[in-house]
Formats: C-alpha cells, sequence, structure tokens
C-alpha cells in the first residue's frame, strides 16, 4: 500500500512540474523538413574525404557532379548534370564533357571547367580514403597535368587504359565527383590544404541546398539555393537531427515534432504504420550483409566445408523473423538494381546436406569455431542464428562481440575464422563491390591489400581477378552484365563468402510529406523535389 | 576526499601567509589531482584493444593512406614519449582534435558540457528546495505517516533506474498527453535560433530576449531536470533526515526547548543551522556528480551534454576527446571541492 501511494506521490511531484507547458499540437513549419536519423558517423563534409552514408546524404544535396541521377527515375541511371553532354575518343580512353552554361555556385560565381578541373584533381592531390574511386583509372599527383584537362568550356579527362565508359561515368556520380567552387575554396586555404579543413564544414557547390551548419552528433541544417539550376526546392530549410533511438524517433513521429524517422526497428515500424497520418516506405538500399570464411584456417579452406557451410545458414528464418522487413534474402555479390544482378538463391538450410559434407570432408564429428561479430544488434542475432544451425551439425561455435572498430582491426589483419559482415557498394557501378569480392590477385601478407575483401579472408584468386578486370574494360553493357553473372554465379558456389541480405531501409514519414527518395541501392538521398 | 578537509592548520601565523600557504596548496592538489587523471586516462586508452587510425581512414583506406594517418597521429613513438608530447600541448591549453568530429576537443567540449550544465543545475536545485525540506519534516515527523512516505519517495529515487523513469516519463507526459515537449533542448526546428552566448539556452534565449523560445526550451527541458531533479532530491533528502535526527537528539536541543523557544526556531534555527557544513558536502557531491553528465538520460532525452559526448568517444577509441572531456569533468569536481570548502567558512563559525 505504501509502495502504491507514493508511487503516486512520485508521479504527482513530476506531473505538477510539467502540467501543459507543451503547445497543444505540434506540427512542423510547412516549408521545412525535419528529420530523425542517425548522423552521428559524419567526420569531413568535404567532398575530397567524405566517405560515410550520412555523409553522403548531405552530399548530394549540397553538390552537383558533371553527371548525376534523377531522384525521380533512378533506373534511368546516369543523366546529363554540370555536363551538358560528353563525347568519347576513337580508342575509348578519353572523355570530353561540355559544360552547361549559366549554371551558379551558391556563391554567385560561374560553375566553370577549370572548377571541375580542380575539383577531380584536388581528389588525387589528396590522397584521402575515396580518392581510389579516380585514382583506380590511373590519374596520380603527377600525372594530372596530363589527364584531367579544362580547355574553354569542355574539361577533358584520359583514363589509363580503355575502361566501359559507363564504368568511368558511374564514378563521376560518387562524392568526389562533386564540383566545387574553387574560388571560394582557394580563398580558405589554409598551408596548401586545398581548403581541407574549410571544406570539412562549409559548402561551395551548386546543389540544390548550401550547408546552414553541421553541428557533430547533433544536426545539419540545409538552406534552399533557390538559384539551383534545376529550379527551387520548396522545402526552404531541412534540418536533419541525429536522434540514436529508434523508440524516440518513433515517438517524435507519432506527435509531429518530426517529418521523417529514419532508423525504425522492426517493432517501431510496426507500432508506427498503425498510426493514423503515418506512412513507411520501404525502399531497397545497397548493403549486403554476408558472413566470410578465413581462407588461413585449414578446416574453413576445404571446399565441402565452406558449401556445408552455406546450406547451414538459415536464410528464411533471418529474413523472417528478427530482420523482418528490413532485409531480403540475396545470395550474389552485386545488390538487386546493378547492372549484372543476379536473384540465383541455390542455398537453403539444408543440415541432412551439410552434415553429409562435413563427413564427406572428414569432419563427421564436427569443429570448433570462432565468429567475430560487432556489437550491432541484428548482427548478434545473426550469429546467434548461425551458432544455433551450425551446431545442428556438430560445428562448435563460439562468438566473439567487439566494438566495430575492434572487430574491424582483426578482420583487417586476417586474425578472424568466420566475420559476419556488411558491405555498402561505393559507387553505381558493379566493379564497386566485384572489384573487392573477387578480386585479389596477390594474396600474400606483404600485399597488404587490406581494402579487398578477398585478401582479408585470405583468398587468393588470380584467374577470377583476371575475369573481374576483363569486366571493367569491356564497352558493351550486355556483355558486361553478362560477365558479372558469370563471374557471381562461380563466386556462389567456390568462394568462401556466404551472401545472404540485401537491406531494405524502412522510413517512417508523415504522409503529406511527399517525393522523398532515399537513393536506392545507387545514390544517396535528395530533399530537391521534397514537397509538403 | 578533499570535501571533508576542513583542517585549519597555520592559524597563528600571520593571515596573509595562511592564504598564500592554503592557496598554493590548493593549486597543488588541483596540479596533481589533473596529472594523475590524464596519466591513468592516457595509459587506459592506449591499452584498449581498438584502432583509432581506423576511425579516421575508415574501413575502405590503403595501407599508404593508414601509414600516413598512423604517423600523422605520432602512434609510431613509444607510449610514453607520447604522454609527454600530449601532456606538453595540454599545458598550452591545446587538447588536440577530436577524431570522431574533426574539430578541436576545447570546442566540442564548451558546446557540450552547458547542456549538461544547465540540466544539472536544475536538477540539483529541484533536489535542494524540494529534499531539504522533505528530511528536515521527516526527521521531526519521525515515524509519523509523514516520514513514511518520505521514505518511500526516496527509495524509490534510489532504486529505480532514471533511464526507466525517462522512458515511461517520456511516453506518457510526452507520448500520450502532450503535457512537455519531447526529446531536444528546443523543438528541432527553433535550433540555433538565438546567438550561443553561455551555451545554456535557457540563458540565451532570455539574453536574446525570445520569449517564445525561452518557453519552448523550458517545456524541454523541464522532464529530464526533473527526473534528475528526483533523483537527487532522493538522496539530499535521506541525509539531511539523518543530520537533522542526529542533531535533535542532542542535549542543547532538549535546552532549548526548554528554554521555551518556539519549535520553529528549535528545529531551523538551531538543528538546521548545524547541518548546514555536512549538507554542504552532500548536495556539492551530488550537483558534482550530474554535472559528469547523466549517460542514459543524455541518450534518451537526445541532450547534446558531456556524458553523452564522452561515452560515444570511449567507444570509438577518441581518445582526445576522452581525455578532454575527463578534464572538464575532474576540474569541475575540484573546483567544486573548492566552492564547497568556501562555503564551510562561511557557514561554520569555527572554520574563520
Amino acid at each position: 500500500m505504501n509502495a502504491l501511494r507514493s508511487t503516486i506521490f512520485s508521479a504527482a511531484v513530476i506531473l505538477a512540474a510539467g502540467v501543459s507547458i507543451a503547445p497543444a499540437i505540434a506540427a512542423t513549419p510547412d516549408n521545412m523538413l525535419i528529420i530523425a536519423a542517425q548522423i552521428d558517423d559524419i567526420t569531413t563534409l568535404d567532398p575530397a574525404q567524405s566517405f560515410e552514408f550520412s555523409g553522403s546524404d548531405v552530399n548530394r544535396n549540397l553538390y552537383t557532379k558533371l553527371v548525376g541521377f534523377d531522384p525521380a527515375d533512378l533506373s534511368a541511371g546516369y543523366i546529363p548534370a554540370l555536363a551538358e553532354s560528353w563525347t568519347v575518343s576513337e580508342d575509348g580512353k578519353t572523355i570530353t564533357f561540355t559544360m552547361r552554361e549559366g549554371v551558379t555556385f551558391e556563391s554567385g560565381n560561374p560553375v566553370t571547367a577549370q572548377d571541375a578541373e580542380w575539383s577531380l584533381r584536388r581528389v588525387i592531390t589528396l590522397n584521402k580514403t575515396p580518392s581510389f574511386i579516380l585514382s583506380q583509372f590511373g590519374f596520380t599527383a603527377e600525372n594530372i597535368g596530363e589527364t584531367i584537362v579544362a580547355d574553354g568550356n569542355t574539361i577533358t579527362i584520359t583514363t589509363d587504359k580503355r575502361y566501359a565508359t559507363s564504368f568511368v561515368l558511374n564514378c563521376l556520380t560518387a562524392v568526389v565527383g562533386s564540383i566545387i567552387d574553387s574560388k571560394t575554396a582557394m580563398e580558405n586555404e589554409i598551408d596548401g590544404d586545398l581548403a581541407n579543413e574549410w571544406l570539412r564544414t562549409h559548402s561551395a557547390g551548386s546543389g540544390a541546398y548550401t550547408l546552414g551548419s553541421w553541428k557533430p552528433n547533433e544536426s545539419v541544417t540545409l538552406i534552399a539555393n533557390n538559384d539551383f539550376f534545376r529550379g527551387a526546392p520548396a522545402m526552404q530549410r531541412v534540418i536533419v537531427r541525429n536522434i540514436q533511438e529508434s523508440a524516440t524517433q518513433r515517438l517524435l513521429l507519432e506527435n509531429g515534432d518530426i517529418d521523417v524517422a529514419r532508423n525504425l526497428n522492426p517493432e517501431d515500424v510496426a507500432g508506427a504504420s498503425r498510426v493514423d497520418g503515418i506512412e513507411v516506405d520501404s525502399e531497397l538500399r545497397g548493403r549486403l550483409m554476408y558472413i566470410s570464411m578465413n581462407q588461413k584456417s585449414e578446416i574453413l579452406s576445404n571446399p565441402l566445408v565452406i558449401e556445408a557451410i552455406k546450406y547451414l545458414i538459415d536464410y528464411e528464418g533471418m529474413q523472417n523473423s528478427f530482420l523482418n522487413g528490413q532485409y531480403t534474402i540475396h545470395q550474389a555479390f552485386l545488390p538487386a538494381t546493378y547492372l549484372g544482378e543476379i536473384d540465383d538463391v541455390p542455398f537453403t538450410l539444408d543440415v541432412e546436406k551439410a552434415k553429409a559434407l562435413l563427413a564427406e570432408a572428414g569432419y563427421a564429428d564436427g569443429f570448433e569455431v570462432a565468429i567475430v561479430v560487432r556489437e550491432a544488434q541484428e548482427r548478434i542475432e545473426i550469429a546467434q542464428s548461425l551458432q544455433n544451425t551450425f551446431g545442428q551439425a556438430g560445428i562448435t561455435v563460439n562468438i566473439t562481440v567487439g566494438t566495430g572498430k575492434q572487430i574491424l582491426g582483426v578482420y583487417r589483419a586476417r586474425e578472424h575464422d568466420i566475420y559476419v559482415g556488411a558491405w555498402g557498394p561505393d559507387y553505381p557501378d558493379p566493379n564497386t563491390n566485384a572489384g573487392t569480392f573477387a578480386f585479389n590477385p596477390d594474396n600474400s601478407d606483404e600485399a597488404g591489400a587490406t581494402g579487398l575483401l578477398a585478401w582479408r579472408n585470405s583468398w587468393g584468386i588470380p584467374e577470377m581477378s583476371e575475369a573481374t578486370l576483363a569486366a571493367v574494360v569491356e564497352n558493351d553493357r550486355d556483355t558486361r552484365a553478362a560477365m558479372y553473372e558469370a563471374i557471381q554465379r562461380e563466386h556462389q558456389q567456390t568462394s568462401p563468402f556466404a551472401v545472404m541480405f540485401q537491406k531494405i531501409e524502412q522510413t517512417g514519414r508523415s504522409e503529406n510529406v511527399q517525393g522523398l527518395n532515399l537513393g536506392g541501392a545507387i545514390t544517396a538521398v535528395s530533399y530537391w523535389n521534397v514537397t509538403k | 576526499m578533499a570535501i571533508a578537509d576542513t583542517s585549519r592548520k597555520g592559524r597563528r601565523r600571520s593571515p596573509l601567509f595562511g592564504i598564500a600557504k592554503k592557496t598554493g596548496s590548493t593549486l597543488l592538489t588541483i596540479a596533481v589531482t589533473m596529472l594523475g587523471l590524464l596519466f591513468v586516462t592516457f595509459f587506459i586508452g592506449r591499452v584498449m584493444p581498438v584502432d583509432p587510425v581506423l576511425s579516421i581512414v575508415g574501413e575502405r583506406a590503403t595501407q599508404e593512406q593508414y601509414m600516413d594517418v598512423y604517423l600523422e597521429l605520432g602512434l609510431d613513438k613509444p607510449l610514453f614519449t607520447q604522454f609527454f608530447i600530449y601532456l606538453g600541448d595540454v599545458v598550452q591549453g591545446d587538447f588536440g582534435k577530436s577524431l570522431r568530429t574533426g574539430f578541436p576537443v576545447w570546442d566540442d567540449v564548451t558546446r557540450v558540457f552547458p547542456a549538461t550544465m544547465e540540466l544539472a543545475t536544475l536538477g540539483t536545485l529541484i533536489g535542494v528546495f524540494i529534499g531539504v525540506p522533505l528530511g528536515v519534516i521527516a526527521a521531526v515527523k519521525r515515524g509519523t505517516w509523514i516520514d513514511q512516505v518520505a521514505r518511500v519517495v526516496a527509495l524509490i529515487g534510489y532504486s529505480m533506474p532514471v533511464f526507466w523513469l525517462a522512458i515511461i516519463g517520456l511516453m506518457v507526459l510526452y507520448g500520450k498527453l502532450g503535457w512537455v515537449s519531447g526529446p531536444g533542448r528546443v523543438d528541432i526546428f527553433l535550433e540555433d535560433i538565438v546567438p550561443s552566448v553561455t551555451g545554456m539556452i535557457l540563458i540565451d534565449s532570455i539574453i536574446a530576449r525570445d520569449w517564445d523560445i525561452f518557453w519552448n526550451a523550458v517545456s524541454h527541458i523541464i522532464l529530464p531536470a526533473s527526473l534528475l531533479g528526483y533523483y537527487s532530491l532522493a538522496y539530499i533528502s535521506r541525509m539531511t533526515r539523518s543530520f537533522m535526527l542526529e542533531q535533535l537528539g542532542e542535549e542543547y536541543i532538549t535546552t532549548a526547548r526548554v528554554k521555551g523557544m518556539s519549535e520553529w526556531a528549535v528545529v531551523w534555527k538551531h538543528a538546521f543551522g548545524n547541518i548546514k557544513v555536512p549538507l554542504i558536502t552532500v548536495i556539492a557531491l551530488s550537483y558534482a556528480g550530474l554535472l559528469e553528465g547523466s549517460v542514459l538520460t543524455e541518450i534518451i532525452f537526445s541532450w547534446p551534454g558531456i556524458g553523452k559526448y564522452i561515452t560515444i568517444s570511449l567507444l570509438s577509441a577518441d581518445m582526445n576527446a576522452v581525455m578532454g572531456g575527463t578534464v572538464v569533468v575532474g576540474l569541475v569536481f575540484v573546483l567544486l571541492n573548492i566552492f564547497a570548502e568556501l562555503l564551510y567558512k562561511i557557514f561554520d563559525p569555527r572554520a574563520k
């Protein structure tokens, strides 16, 4: 009785303090878009350095590239943006872009071919992590004087060999392809840093928005650029607020304090979708969930064991339980919607078959293996599901959980047994994944190719690497697609990778918000055509 | 804990010498405490199995890009050399850059600390203004139903996890009833409108005379501040009660009563007058605890405070940020100690 009385009392204390201070009906202003998301991964907004999901979301609205995507029709592929048109030389190595006339940066300076030259050269000179997206075409600090050249209102780029034109153009749609206002940037250069420090927290682009402010781990505010060459955006201000908790995002959405919630977990999606005035969108994204087996291990490098493990994954069970609505089964390394995608699903959970394979390999009694996984709920649950199904075939699994950085360190040092990983494409071309899942020409420790997933798993594949390289230079679209299909079918069977799922992003939004596109599997979010 | 140190050494020497000595020893205490704090934090941070370079360059970096940053951070040098380089920078006021946010740690900390301070101060005020009278009444009415209620209220405050209360509070008072505003310091579209002077929105909006934002901020802070206040109330009221009981049992109280003093004067003038010093210690400790940042409360209320900042930094091996934050928290502790000691001198006639 005492407990009850005092609970009421304590509630009264809190209630008395807070009675009706909040306005009766919360609603966001009509010309503002308020989004809750996890944006604590942003460390810089400099297009030559930014390489995180949330950073790409900001970049796509601040900067325009030579070629880009129509947010209303992503399946159309790249379309002219700051470049009005382009021509490809006979030998296929040189592409000449003609710049669109009359486009200005947020400063009012005109967008010129010189700005494009400066911006692309700058990526190579600064040599930050994402620079490989351009440097893979043979651009180096020494040769950019001849390979990236502006002349009048054209800019010419010359690659070291012939590549599929679509490959080159797809790469130019990435964040590193952003064209920066070189005059404004250079006015803010410090100690020859090519404005790397200034552009970290400022924008100098020609996108639909300019940067109002970025407060790390708190918020990003975008202000409309009403001179945007495709037309002024309807939302005059976009605020993306960092909200970690799914439950909190849902609460804010249901109370009308935000328009869009981007990180709702399955329970909150189910809850929010029952509320009047809230809709949930599902959009297929590019991120894949996979497990991989370190080929340094004698057991895990046995082809029969590899095959057995692919039959010991409960793909459907996971998809329909804890991954419900957030991931869909996908067993090839190119995400659906990519050129060359395949939707083959050769593996299902089949314990008997796996047991037979293990017996054939000489492991009828199973073995012991460690799975390393980062401390994200869905990944831990995947590891636990694997522990369960592997156990049915006699394989004892020890799960090691660590922070993302710890686990990544182990993975890059090739010290894991089995790794539960996620991989998102870097640019919208099949090579982005083929070049890491199916490319590892030098498997030695000295090669230190820590960026390649195949290397991280000690999987030396000289022949498949050749095939991957050949697909990159093939200019016929259909032939190129067929080459990727063939590589993936072989990869599915022989590789130590079991690709399991592709990401579906579920977004809760207030029903009056229209035209929000997150960028599908190929690019990032665009606020330009959002209306309320 | 220096808080309990009410030593009165050196009283017979000249007062100036005493002050100089006292100031000197205080500064020395601060210096030694800070040095120890930095030392421990630094070495714990370095043995953590997390790679700070990866935090910067990301998953896709080449070995060459990795090494560039590795050398830039000076991680190739011996641990002690690294520590002394860091110490040298700190002495010059340079806490380095946060790896995670890319901003100078000092800028980050001065941005997040006022948010925590605003919350902690309000919470402590609530704790003091409700907790102290509650404790005094409970002691005076010992054994009555008032005492029982006060006890249960305090026990719940102690034992109920503050994050749980926070979630329930948000769901009911914000989600269902709409009596208070939700997470965050103001409505999202009102952020960044008043210029930041102190970093505390309540004060900044008063300076800017923007009453809409002031009341909006009040509607946001009231729930988290009440929760922290409740927690601190529970502690303060229990301590007040036990201090008071001790005094009320003393003979001088009986004497005062026999002399025919009013009960009001006996309780508030005599008994309460004598518990001020230990009570200051309790309040200062409770305030310092809240100033460290109540991590879970900050996370649930999306409150960009120092507790959340240090925790997230720690998880991503951002040791510059962790150490900068730790130094600030440490300094606050030490300064509160000194402040409490000054208060003793005002309230304790023997300490003059």
